[in-house]
């Protein structure tokens, strides 16, 4: 049994036929080839595949592709723009946000929701606002750094 | 020499990583691949009477399903183990097989039993379902020290008493008489838990086999590609070594869960022959919980001697170490000579003793898991000091300072001969403890802390200082004891007629940014930019053989092969050079990337000497062109990291939470290439070994099953979890190596588990609790609070 | 990782909703923003048949206010409930307890009535929705009826919805001296013991106090006996002492790996007492 999705991803519409029971991390991977979101885990708690769905971060794996019919999705690849690194992705480089950058794309797009919502966040709200993230490598000390010069540079 | 020894350059291999545009396996596809799914024993301990395939068989899309009799017809047996501990009484070691596809018997949850290959990994996981297996559950044996007695469930019918080996070191009658009239003796006994490395990538493989060529070509997310060759090759499915290619593409970390061969890969590999189709397999995280090598789970006794004055006079230890189900590749030296060899610590005891018996249990095999052997060791030694001290009414540091080797640098004094075969390289200890007490400013913590409690808060200062043995490890040596491979590493470097250099190495970044820390040794040496220089890592078809990345081995090991290769550039560099400026190499000194003829301004710059090497033609004679050397490095000793940590923690006194309030970690992993990378294995090391202390261990139950086996119950520690680290640094210099490093890849974990649970410890000190087991969770401070110390937890 | 086959549907309405969920007969399920079902479904441990997406259904996804009392859809996210000004002003603890379900991607996607559905005994929201006297309205077919949330959370993932009844709505009645503390469980966040406390206050006097307990036992219950014993009272230490003491009494106590049944009733008198703390600072 197939669907039927239209989605734009990264400013790119894309129509296609999707069996229901493909996740939307799995149509973003496979179908669309755009590997820099990651899945981590099976339980929605590791966040390594975080993208924004109509502007707000979700999980990936824990929605259906059919459910993401009719939506706009960001992912990793679609937050440099023209060349130009968001100021996350630049924070995350000045300030070693990462190692070996398994969780950096799902840790960027939670980040720049967090930012979104609060433009100068407290270091406890950074690390609060990164519940739904982890990191095996960071220790998380450089991540909260990595939001907080992207905080900085507004 | 350059500019870059000691500079924080920002990450080159972040330019991919912070766009998503990194490869990971799972990444990568092959045109016609299938998907593989294996079909693993939900039971513990089980004879297995029948696999019945045919459904799964006959199921659309599913192109074939192996089991254990498949692969035993074809002669194969599995992963083996790399290193041998015989029995101390002479007896060999028990080598029990590790079949890629059980056949007879399951022995732990995850066990696979059979390999569904499909078109796709929907497919592949519906037909796994449909296979249908016969199991007859028998008992299993979950805990170390009991596997070892009489009557306890057998693992494996050729492993008398579960006991792979009994192993010692040390001298037992020194310390046996150094207990017997001791003043004072700490112990402790207690398990250090088994864990669950969890990197965020899942493992995984994707395996082809080119029929025209009779060549295989294997992605694994693999933390060593070329000895992953050689065991697969050699040891397990017979393919001669050139016809196998090993791929480690990107890396999502390993913490030394992804240094062993593991059966899914030898699996898929084969099967991709079998099916002349590639195939593609990815581990789920529930899976991953079951599989990936697990670290730790030691049972142990730990006792130390003192003399009246505080004089350490002996220390001794009995564990009982787990090897879970099957021999890992590593799993027979963590607990030996990575545990038993550092159990001086840094401290100039003078009789020590290490009993370590190794056993099978019915839980998933365990192997080196961040700091391998070190952090057990290091528990116990830091945690009997900080005991002792409460104990015997000493200042923690005072009895360390006590205790300390004096400094000595390993050139103009000796390096420091332990009482457990281990010779420290150089170890200046007393004035890193000295720098961590000024950093963590010691006496405002103390005055902080007793006002703390008199105020009914319960806050605590937790110690460790540590030493540990890394940048492994002299080839010989290792040899000698058991090790069935070399510890050496390799590094080619090749410059190209435009000056520009490209290295080839043999260790395997996968998070510890050696595509920078490298780059930097290399142009630094040359005088030549970043720019100039790229490395290149994890192919085996193009990369020396080298023995990958862990035991913090990367920069002592790799990167003085890749010295010896500049060494080896710049040698005949200077010769060339010479001919150009008409002189003799021994006019010649370098310095700003060019030859200059000592005491004049006639010099030839790197660049101009390497095209001339690749257009010889005013060159001299008898000299080949090119300037393109490999070198491999054996290191003549380990490196001996060391530091001090001091935690700082507040528990609540109502629900038990333990929050780390403040963290230092002074360090010393010798000269310090790039400190920002230093810093940030610091904070990751650190955070994994609070993980163990306050948050994780694999649970399991009487059955054998792992009662939390997702991230749901595993607790991962979050950002929530830490607060910011306070990282400093002493650096004295290696002896023995060109670049005078260490390794610090492992330290942060080693030295912290110990420091946090010493900080509870102390904040719980007007109760009465002396130890409490790890993780210390809430639920378990609670207890012990309201207990009033009657008790391990 | 791979959720069984299934058939989806669509609706752009609630009756058809209704039709769809008949059409599909046995093992049918709605989905909402599916932070309770997908994941089920990718462990295998659900596995319906069709799903019927109701997250396009009109009507469900405001957060509106009658008097005294808000009425918040079904389809209302928790990072919306959390972020009202309206929820904020007439029922802070509710808020509160939005704000500390999962995680903030997991606040982005999951809806009050998907919660309420699958009434996970670790879920925060009936722990508040007992305390604040809410109200679940339930729909099908036929018609619409709605029950007292203490009358609604029933047992380990039972409820009294029917087969055939959507959760369109939740009514909360405000309440000013309101909040939800929760004591989280480390690995999954979910909540080990999760208190809802509402305050009638008057004077110096605590008139009465609900207090609403998720996570402790195999569903979310009033702990009448810590009610009584707040209720009349000054809130001092020994009413709180008693109220503490007695916030399990008549329950039997989950036992977990991160809990054990006798901590998890003294968290309960711990939560109770923070609660407490948390909803007299707000009168």
């Amino acid at each position: 049994m197939r669907y039927n999705i239209k989605v734009n991803v990264n400013g790119k519409p894309h129509d296609d036929s999707v069996n229901p029971r493909v996740l939307l991390v799995d149509y973003i991977r496979e179908k669309l080839g755009l590997t820099g979101t990651h899945v981590g885990c099976d339980t929605s708690s590791c966040g390594a595949c975080t993208v924004h769905v109509d502007g707000k971060a979700v999980k990936s794996c824990t929605m259906f592709s059919v459910q993401a019919d009719g939506t706009d999705i960001t992912t990793i690849e679609g937050m440099c723009q023209n060349g130009k690194l968001h100021p996350l992705q630049e924070g995350f480089k000045e300030e070693h946000g990462l190692q070996c950058g398994f969780c950096t794309p799902g840790m960027i797009m939670a980040c720049a929701d967090l930012l979104e919502n609060n433009s100068n966040p407290s270091e406890n709200e950074i690390r609060h606002g990164l519940e739904g993230n982890f990191c095996r490598c960071t220790g998380y000390h450089n991540i909260v750094k990595a939001v907080q010069y992207a905080a900085k540079k507004g | 020499m350059g500019n870059l020894i000691g500079k924080s350059v920002k990450r080159v291999e972040d330019n991919r990583f912070i766009k998503g545009e990194g490869k990971y396996t799972d990444d990568f596809n092959m045109v016609n691949q299938t998907f593989a799914v294996y079909v693993r024993s939900p039971h513990a301990h089980a004879n297995i009477n029948s696999v019945d395939v045919s459904a799964a068989e006959a199921m659309n899309g599913v192109v074939k399903v192996f089991t254990g009799k498949d692969i035993a017809d074809a002669g194969i047996v599995g992963s083996i183990c790399g290193w041998q501990v015989d029995f101390k009484n002479g007896d060999t070691m028990k080598e029990p097989g590790h079949p890629i596809l059980a056949a007879d018997k399951v022995r732990h949850v995850g066990d696979p039993v059979a390999m569904v290959i499909a078109e796709d990994k929907y497919t592949a996981k519906d037909a796994a379902e449909a296979v249908l297996v016969d199991y007859e559950v028998l008992d299993a044996i979950v805990d170390p020290k009991a596997a070892a007695q009489d009557g306890a469930p057998q693992v494996h019918d050729d492993v008398p008493n579960n006991t792979i080996f009994e192993w010692e070191l040390g001298d037992k009658a020194a310390t046996d008489a150094a207990f017997e009239n001791a003043h004072h003796v700490t112990e402790l006994s207690y398990h250090n838990q088994k864990l669950v490395p969890n990197a965020i990538e899942p493992r995984a493989a994707l395996a082809h086999y080119d029929a025209n060529e009779e060549k295989y070509t294997l992605y694994t997310t693999s933390q060593n590609p070329h000895l992953a060759r050689l065991i697969i090759g050699a040891f397990v499915l017979s393919i001669p070594e050139h016809k196998l290619r090993v791929i480690s593409p990107d890396v999502g970390g390993g913490f030394g869960s992804k240094i062993f061969v593991y059966n899914d890969e030898c699996g898929v590999l084969w099967a991709s022959k079998q099916i002349g189709r590639p195939v593609k397999w990815t581990a789920d995280r529930s899976e991953a919980f079951i599989t990936d090598c697990h670290g730790r789970d030691h049972v142990t006794d730990a006792k130390m001697a003192f003399d009246a004055d505080g004089n350490i006079t002996g220390m001794r230890t009995k564990t009982f170490a787990a090897m879970g189900a099957y021999l890992s590749n590593f799993s027979t030296c963590v607990p030996t000579y990575l545990h038993g060899t550092l159990m001086q610590g840094l401290y100039t005891t003078p009789a020590v003793h290490v009993d370590v018996t190794a056993v099978v249990t019915n839980t998933v095999p365990v192997d080196a898991y961040r700091g391998a052997g070190r952090p057990e060791a290091t528990y116990g030694i830091e945690r009997l000091m900080d005991t002792a001290a409460r104990e015997m009414g000493m200042d923690p540091t005072e009895l360390r300072r006590k205790n300390f080797i004096p400094a000595f640098d390993g050139v103009n004094e000796p390096g420091y001969q332990t009482q457990v075969a281990l010779q420290y390289d150089s170890g200046n200890y007393e004035a890193n403890m000295d720098k961590a007490l000024k950093v963590a400013d010691y006496e405002s913590l103390k005055a902080e802390r007793d006002k703390a409690k008199a105020e009914g808060r319960l806050v605590g200062i937790g110690f460790s200082t540590y030493i540990e043995a890394c940048g492994i490890a002299p080839s010989a040596v290792v040899g000698s004891l058991g090790a069935r491979v070399g510890l050496y590493d390799a590094a080619s470097i090749r410059v190209h007629p435009t000056g520009k250099v490209t290295a080839h190495v043999g260790a395997h970044s996968h998070g510890q940014g050696h595509e920078t820390t490298f780059a930097q040794v290399i142009a630094d040496a040359f005088g030549i930019g970043m720019d100039d220089v790229n490395i290149v890592h994890g192919d085996t078809e193009n990369v020396p053989f080298g023995m990958g990345t862990y035991g913090s081995r990367s920069l002592a090991v790799c990167g003085s092969a890749i010295m010896r290769s500049v060494d080896k550039v710049k040698e005949k560099g200077a010769r060339i050079a010479a001919h150009k400026l008409e002189c003799s190499p021994d006019d010649l000194e370098f310095a700003n990337g060019s030859w200059t003829v000592k005491g004049t301004d006639k010099s030839v710059g790197f660049g101009d000497v390497a095209l001339t090497a690749y257009v010889p033609h005013d060159y001299p004679a008898d000299e080949e062109p090119g300037l393109d050397f490999a070198s491999f490095y054996d290191p003549a000793n380990f490196v001996y990291p060391f530091g001090t940590h001091i935690c700082v923690v507040e528990v609540d006194k109502e629900t038990g939470e333990v929050k780390v309030v403040k963290y230092v970690a002074v360090d010393d992993p010798g000269i310090v290439i790039n400190p920002m990378i230093v810093d940030g294995q610091v904070h990751g090391g650190v955070a994994q070994g609070i993980g163990q202390a306050l948050f994780e261990g694999a649970a399991y139950d009487s059955d054998g099953q792992l009662l939390n086996g997702s991230m749901l119950d595993y607790t991962m520690p979050r950002a929530d979890n830490f607060p910011m680290f306070e990282t400093d640094r002493t650096e004295t210099p290696c002896p023995h190596n060109p670049l005078g490093v260490k390794g610090i890849g492992e330290a942060g974990t080693i030295g912290s588990t110990p420091a946090v649970v010493n900080a509870v410890m102390d904040a719980l000190s007007d109760y009465g609790v002396k130890d409490l087991q790890m993780p210390l969770t809430p639920n378990r401070v609670w207890d012990a609070i309201n207990s009033n110390g009657n008790g391990n937890a | 990782m791979i959720a069984y086959n299934f058939d989806y549907k669509v609706a752009s309405s609630m009756d058809e909703a209704f039709s769809l969920l008949a059409e599909a007969g046995d093992n049918a399920s709605f989905i909402a923003g599916g932070h309770s079902i997908v994941p089920a479904m990718k462990l295998r441990l659900a596995e319906p048949s069709t799903l019927i997406d109701i997250s396009k259904v009109p009507g469900m996804s405001d957060i509106t206010q009658d008097g005294d009392t808000i009425s918040i859809g079904g389809l209302v996210t928790h990072v919306k409930v959390a972020s009202s000004d309206v929820v904020k002003n007439s029922c802070p603890g509710l808020a509160e307890c939005a704000g500390v379900i999962g995680d903030p991607q997991v606040r982005n996607k999951g809806t009050i009535g998907g919660n309420v559905a699958h009434a996970d005994p670790g879920s925060d929201y009936p722990g508040a929705l007992v305390a604040f006297d809410a109200t679940i309205c339930l729909a099908n077919a036929s018609g619409s009826r709605e029950l007292a949330a203490d009358d609604y959370f029933t047992g380990l993932f039972e409820t009294a919805k029917e087969e055939g009844e959507m959760v369109t709505a939740v009514k909360v009645p405000a309440s000013s001296a309101s909040a939800y503390v929760k004591f989280p469980n480390p690995a999954s966040r979910y909540a080990v013991v999760g208190v809802g406390v509402s305050l009638n206050i008057n004077g110096g006097t605590c008139e009465s106090a609900s207090v609403g307990i998720t996570g402790a036992a195999d569903h979310a219950y009033r702990a009448s006996e810590s009610e009584s014993a707040l209720g009349g009272s000054d809130l001092g230490d020994d009413a709180l002492s008693a109220a503490a003491s007695a916030a399990s009494d008549g329950q039997e106590m989950l036992n977990d790996l991160a809990a054990s049944a006798e901590y998890r009733k003294h968290l309960c008198g711990v939560m109770l007492k923070r609660a407490v703390a948390v909803a007299k600072g707000r009168t």
